[in-house]
């Protein structure tokens, strides 16, 4: 058993969802503001993730986090170190690949409440900050944790996009779905069967939580 | 509110504890996938002499190379083929000229309940496809893989490589293609002979070894990359030691000539 690639895959996982979360819940609200067309471009300009094979979408940002590129050039030049093949690359990676995930449940919720429930919050004086804070965000609540969970659990199950961008450095970028695949090509299914079934543990306690999570908070809101 | 809370402390708590152990200076080794239980061996020799710990990736040889031209952190590359040792020597990566470590094996291996006899001639293979017996045959992708080169060389010299065209499965790395053969899921498959050679695969069925003059030397080398420092200079130099070469032939190679 890799604990450490265990711990790795759960660091990446927390970390992905606690960065893309704030941005997914403030693109989602932008984009329920546009007008309809636009609205559909920019949100399938963000769903291009889910589209793309994992192994495309890691070589598009292989090249360009690549030293060669922009991206990469500017990682270096501030932090002296190469942005591919490091923990803080697949995570740059990871939040990219997660952006439909987390942001496509938020928008859903958002468009479920509604330009009247806007408008009352107005009428009764509340400024836009407080409408979105007191009204808008709790009701989106069980959108937006639906797309911390699914990023959650995308992360910790990605794989192409890893293999891809992180080279197989243990205790780096080594994440656990890399572990069990290095596992079964050393010949050591015992091992591999193992770590599939914590994994597949860990994934199946995490969506219960929410779940049930998301049920109580619906039943508050409706209360 | 108050679960929420709680789990929003438990997710902090655990982005602040410690990066996951093994994210040290601990030498990164990149080595061919078929190196990999010999390398282990030898890894471990090494810790019980030094005390020093390593971190070895795997993979096939090619994809390694190009990931260190693309500046991957790797300290050593251990490959399967001469050629890309020399290329990487000759580049602004590499430390040093590399150094020839050892001479590998390609071996024919059915799994247990397979209907092909491996022989060193491939006979039985002939035998097996003509009885029509053979329904996917496992070889490392010759695109980045030194033993899939090796291995289509191998069945070219046989008269074999355009009448198993369409039932080559190809492993992305050498040791995915044992895995195919391993597990039965082909029907044999041109493998590593240091794969061969492990108690975990020992019982799983037989192989045989294929004559040496039918493909183009299999050379492992070794290249002491720019990232390197005097810990990863001390395995580099243990890798060439007695103890090292002795695990080695344990494994199966031979001494490079």
């Amino acid at each position: 058993m890799d604990w450490s690639a265990f711990n790795l895959s759960l660091q990446l996982a927390l970390y992905t969802v606690l960065l893309l979360l704030p941005l997914a819940v403030l693109t989602a609200r932008w984009l329920v503001t546009l007008p309809p067309r636009r609205k559909a471009i920019i949100e399938a300009l963000l769903t291009i993730p889910l589209i793309l094979p994992p192994t495309v979408m890691g070589f598009f940002l292989l090249v360009s986090m690549n030293d060669a590129h922009a991206i990469g050039r500017i990682w270096r030049s501030l932090f002296d170190e190469s942005l591919v093949f490091s923990f803080e690359g697949l995570l740059v990676a990871s939040i990219i690949v997660n952006i439909p995930f987390a942001v496509q449940p938020a928008l859903r919720a958002f468009e479920g409440i509604g330009n009247d429930m806007r408008e009352a919050a107005a009428t009764c004086g509340m400024s836009q900050w407080r409408s979105f804070r007191r009204i808008e965000f709790p009701l989106a609540w069980p959108g937006i944790l639906t797309g911390a969970v699914l990023s959650f659990a995308h992360t910790l199950g990605e794989f192409g996009v890893v293999l891809m961008v992180g080279g197989n450095i243990p205790g780096e970028t080594r994440t656990i779905s890399i572990a069990i695949y290095d596992q079964v090509q050393s010949f050591d299914n015992a091992s591999a069967a193992l770590m599939s079934g914590v994994l597949l543990a860990i994934s199946v306690l995490a969506i219960s939580i929410t779940f049930l999570l998301t049920r109580k908070t619906l039943i508050r809101i409706r209360a | 509110m108050r679960t929420g809370l709680a789990v929003s402390l438990v997710l902090f708590g655990m982005l602040f504890s410690t990066r996951p152990a093994g994210a040290s200076d601990a030498p990164l080794i990149a080595a061919a996938s078929s190196m990999q239980f010999a390398l282990r061996e030898i890894a471990q020799s090494f810790k019980q002499e030094t005390g020093i710990e390593l971190r070895i990736t795997l993979g096939a040889s090619g994809k390694l190379f190009r990931q260190i031209e693309n500046n991957a952190p790797f300290e050593l590359f251990i490959s399967a083929d001469d050629r890309l040792a020399q290329d990487l020597a000759a580049s602004q990566h590499a430390r040093l000229p590399r150094v020839i470590l050892a001479r590998g094996r390609l071996a024919v291996f059915a799994a247990g309940g397979s209907p092909l006899q491996p022989d060193s001639r491939l006979n039985g293979l002939a035998d097996a496809l003509a009885k029509g017996q053979i329904s996917k045959f496992a070889i490392a992708n010759p695109a980045h893989a030194p033993y899939g080169r090796r291995a289509r060389e191998a069945l070219q010299s046989a008269g074999l490589w355009a009448r198993l065209q369409d039932k080559l499965v190809m492993g992305e790395n050498v040791a995915q293609a044992a895995q195919f053969a391993i597990s039965g899921a082909a029907q044999g498959g041109m493998v590593a002979h240091s794969l061969l050679v492990t108690d975990k695969t020992s019982d799983r069925g037989r192989y045989a070894l294929l004559p040496e003059s039918w493909h183009q030397p299999i050379l492992h080398s070794m290249v002491l990359l720019e990232n390197s420092d005097d810990t990863t200079m001390a395995f580099f130099q243990y890798l060439r030691s007695p103890r090292a070469q002795q695990i080695l032939s344990r494994f199966g190679y031979a001494p490079a000539l």
